[in-house]
């Protein structure tokens, strides 16, 4: 297959180019939109508000979620904010502020026209998510409240407590349950996605399986958007949800859509540190409290004494001391890598020694209780909860963990992947946030992609195919597909081996943590691309899936998604292996700068890297996207 | 630490329930309620018998999704707390433990501790939202709301929807879920235009799933989130009112 990867990003400068775009793009006439069938997998922010918005318009909108709800994507799990560039504060910020600055925090590994059009659409974001009933933080003249968060120098960070997520998702969500009630959009929930249907070259539908039923069923449209978050779960251990997977990108991903920059992905410094073995998943604890807490360990790693205990001379406040005009503040790499040094010199704190302390005495003594409660208040319930240790008396121990994937299938300007007709929006899609990812970034991106980006995009494809109607689900295309899913479903039940679909999955995600974690290696990541196609094989052999597949049965859901990232895995080490620099979450122990910065390589790796799929078992091979910075220009990243 | 579970398992929405007891041995008080599960579910796998279905996602108590009746209670013995975020550390050596789904004629078995709560979905379906399509919105700060509103609208709209309300309540009603998800919207001014039509909307949805409100007050005890059954007063009120056409069509309090 021979494949251009055409950015398609428009002509002319940096602030026109959205514009000139939209009035450039084709149109659907309003009395034709209804005429044209869309899919849309997935209803977290991406999800839920393209399908709300594609049905607002008039087109005819399927949506898929694998949970009993759309309201429960883990979106609704971000805690600390959405950024926008709204300037109420009157500190400085502008949309090309808030477009340098995530330019600059994704290490200059990001598409410019893409990221201006994001800082562009911010604004909107709130407003249409105020009139919805969100109902952010205010102050006392009733006006919205702002906070600001790490590697920005401004406070453009709106909040809702500490559930930011949820509200804005509950938004979208109930924008979306409007269009369901008055029939636009055919809800499916409980109904996993396991492949995409490619005819002629082309998006034509789905294929599902009822979780409850276990009946594998067809569905075609003009259109597929994948809205369905991104792959940290590779690492078994992460802030991600227990169902989170890789599953519907990657099968896209084997029927030709590119994989790019799979090795960008995020590690957040504050989330509760591992306690055991038996952990099931970390807990987020939000950026935002690096607005009031400080970060620091014992001076000494033979310093056994309690927080308390320890006097201010023999603390080191890592950060206000490596990076003074950042302090705490500073993007989540450069604190998770920090973190790490400290750790791995043997002066972590815990019981465990894997932790740091986040300290909020200072804070309290300054602002008083309240206040800190106010801020704070279900985040330190959270963490007692979890600990048993009151964060208000004793300073928290937090630690990085897996958090984003910034990588995912590689866009074009319009969202649309390698596949024409396939879009892929969100987490899922590599579009916007370079080699890593600011805070409150990450909700301002789902939200632009589903509410402004691609209900425009999507009417230039889909013109051109007026009254043409969907590849019918009796083609061939389709039942051949449906066969091979029911036959992947069957061989895990077949198997009959003698260890859990959780136990690979842990395996996979150890070493997939310690070697293409937060620093990689080329001999790590050579011995990861030995060990996993061992232990994938030893998956095939001898998993162990009980009951059968004509109901509920969660452990074969999990095995299908746990095969997949094992493919995945493999492709995440390749990439990591072949971008030799360092860049945001990409940290090549080979490629630093002597104070343990990442070091960049702008002439040999300023590109994305878009890998496609050539067959099991068959080394993927690379497609170069060169990224070109004519705003923002090239530097060494310092938050000193 | 050692303890017993009684757990509801149930083939299927018409399959017969049973109890059945299990070991779950050598657990750490760290453990969370479901990472037991999980270890549970690891032994019954090796010993080939199907592992426990329990619903879970998020498991940082915010998503919704997980929701056990243990040992009669909603969530278990931790106030304030959703079934993800209770730990081992809350249950003493040698306990026995019975777990069982939400039990509601609106929230039927799917399968052991998995219910469908999809009923949920169709009171916001029927108006729980506000009207405002994608591009339509004004300036966010054009319209100022008090910060007291804002608060009580952000206390409510904390709602997780997972149920306890429903599971905890005798007459299995959704009143305290129906009250947070109206009131959210209608303590605010984007909330006005529509608060009457919503309050009618919401309440004949969920009158025709659930059961009536006899002001027992265990969904509040129940609920995670701590959401006062005040609001149901709001919610009726605002259900009475808008009886009244005057009051309907000036849309204001």
């Amino acid at each position: 297959m021979a494949i251009t990867l055409d950015s398609k990003v428009p002509a002319g400068d940096i602030a026109d180019k959205w514009n000139n775009h939209r009035f450039s793009i084709k149109l659907v006439n309003p009395a034709n939109k209804r005429k044209y069938k869309v899919i849309v997998v997935g209803t977290g922010l991406a999800g839920a508000s393209a399908a709300a918005s594609l049905a607002e318009l008039g087109y005819e909108v399927e949506a898929f979620t694998y949970h009993d709800s759309p309201r429960r994507a883990h979106s609704i799990a971000a805690q600390g904010g959405i950024n926008a560039a709204k300037n109420y504060t009157n500190d400085g910020d502008s949309i090309r502020r808030l477009f340098y600055d995530t330019v600059k925090g994704g290490d200059y590994r990001s598409r410019e026209a893409n990221v201006y059009r994001l800082a562009e659409v911010s604004n909107e974001i709130i407003d249409q998510a105020t009139a919805q009933g969100v109902p952010f933080a205010r102050d006392y003249g009733g006006l919205l409240d702002n906070r600001s968060f790490g590697g920005a120098q401004v406070s453009r960070t709106f909040y809702a407590r500490g559930q930011t997520g949820q509200q804005l998702l509950l938004g979208a969500y109930q924008a979306l349950a409007r269009q369901v009630g008055t029939g636009n959009v055919k809800m499916h929930v409980r109904t996993e996605m396991l492949d995409v249907v490619v005819h002629e070259g082309r998006a034509a539908g789905i294929v599902t399986r009822d979780l409850v039923t276990g009946e594998v069923k067809s569905h075609s449209a003009h259109a597929v958007v994948l809205a369905t978050g991104g792959y940290g779960n590779v690492y078994y251990l992460s802030t991600l949800a227990m169902a989170c997977n890789a599953t519907a990108i990657w099968r896209a991903h084997l029927k030709g859509a590119l994989f790019a920059n799979p090795c960008f992905t995020q590690i957040h410094p504050t989330c509760i540190p591992a306690s055991d073995e038996f952990q099931s998943k970390l807990t987020l604890m939000s950026e935002s409290l690096r607005n009031d807490g400080r970060i620091w360990v014992p001076e000494s790693s033979e310093d056994g004494r309690s927080a308390d205990q320890i006097p201010e001379s023999e603390r080191d406040y890592y950060l206000e001391r490596a990076y003074p005009s950042f302090g705490n503040l500073v993007p989540r790499d450069v604190a998770s890598r920090a973190a790490m040094r400290m750790i791995d010199a043997e002066r972590g704190v815990g019981p465990l020694r894997n932790g740091v302390y986040l300290d909020f005495a200072d804070a309290i003594s300054r602002l008083g209780r309240d206040t800190i409660e106010a801020r704070y208040g279900n985040l330190f319930e959270m963490y007692e909860r979890i600990t048993d240790e009151n964060p208000y008396e004793v300073p928290m121990r937090i630690y990085p963990a897996p958090h984003y994937t910034m990588g995912g299938l590689w866009v074009d300007y319009n969202l649309m992947t390698t596949v024409p007709g396939l879009y892929s929006i969100g987490e899922a899609n590599f579009s916007d946030h370079g080699a890593n990812r600011l805070g409150a970034s990450a909700l301002m991106q789902g939200l632009a992609d589903g509410y402004f980006v691609l209900p425009y995009t999507i009417g230039d494809y889909l013109a051109d195919f007026l009254n043409v109607p969907p590849v019918p689900t009796d083609h061939e295309a389709f039942t051949e597909a449906e066969q091979a899913v029911s036959d992947k479903t069957r061989r895990f039940l077949e198997t009959k081996g003698t260890r859990s679909v959780d136990w690979f999955h842990r395996e996979l995600g150890k070493i997939m943590i310690e070697h293409c974690g937060m620093a990689r290696s080329r001999p790590g990541l050579e011995k990861a691309l030995s060990e996993i196609p061992a232990l994938r094989e030893e998956f095939r052999a001898d998993v162990r899936v009980l009951g059968d597949s004509a109901g509920l049965n969660q452990a074969l859901e999990n095995a299908g998604r746990v095969s997949d990232f094992f493919e995945l895995a493999e492709l995440m080490c390749q990439d990591a292996l072949d971008r030799e620099e360092s860049a945001g979450g990409h940290f090549r122990l080979e490629h630093q700068t002597p104070e343990g910065e990442a070091q960049r390589d702008d002439i040999g790796f300023s590109h994305v890297s878009a890998w496609e799929w050539r067959g099991p078992g068959v080394a993927a091979l690379k497609h170069r996207e060169q990224l070109a910075f004519e705003y923002v220009e090239l530097a060494q990243r310092s938050y000193k | 630490m050692d303890v017993k579970l009684r757990v509801w398992r149930q083939n299927g929405p018409s399959g017969d329930g049973a109890f059945k007891e299990y070991d779950a041995k050598g657990i750490s008080p760290e453990a969370s309620f479901l990472e037991m599960l999980d270890i549970v579910n690891e032994e019954l796998t090796a010993a080939g018998v199907e592992p426990i279905a329990f619903d879970h996602d998020c498991r940082e108590g915010i998503c919704g999704t997980c929701g056990l009746m243990i040992n009669g209670q909603p969530h278990g013995p931790q106030q304030g707390t959703a079934t993800c975020q209770l730990h081992m550390r809350k249950f003493a050596d040698g306990d026995t433990i019975v777990i069982e789904p939400w039990r509601a004629a609106a929230f039927p078995v799917v399968q052991d501790l998995v219910v469908d709560r999809s009923a949920f979905d169709r009171i916001i379906e029927a108006g729980g939202y506000i009207s405002v399509a994608t591009g339509a919105a004004p300036d966010a700060n054009l319209t100022r709301v008090p910060r007291d509103a804002a608060e009580a609208s952000m206390d409510v709209a904390a709602c997780i929807g997972c149920g306890a309300c429903v599971a905890s309540c005798p007459n299995s009603a959704a009143q305290l879920f129906t009250a947070a998800k109206m009131a959210h919207l209608n303590l605010l001014p984007q909330g006005q235009p529509e608060r009457f039509d919503r309050a009618l909307a919401m309440v004949d949805v969920m009158e025709e799933f659930f059961g009536s409100c006899t002001n027992h007050g265990e969904c509040e005890t129940a609920c995670p989130k701590g959401i006062s059954i005040d609001y149901i007063a709001h919610m009726n009120r605002d259900y009475v009112r808008a009886q009244r056409a005057n009051v309907r069509l000036a849309g204001q309090r």
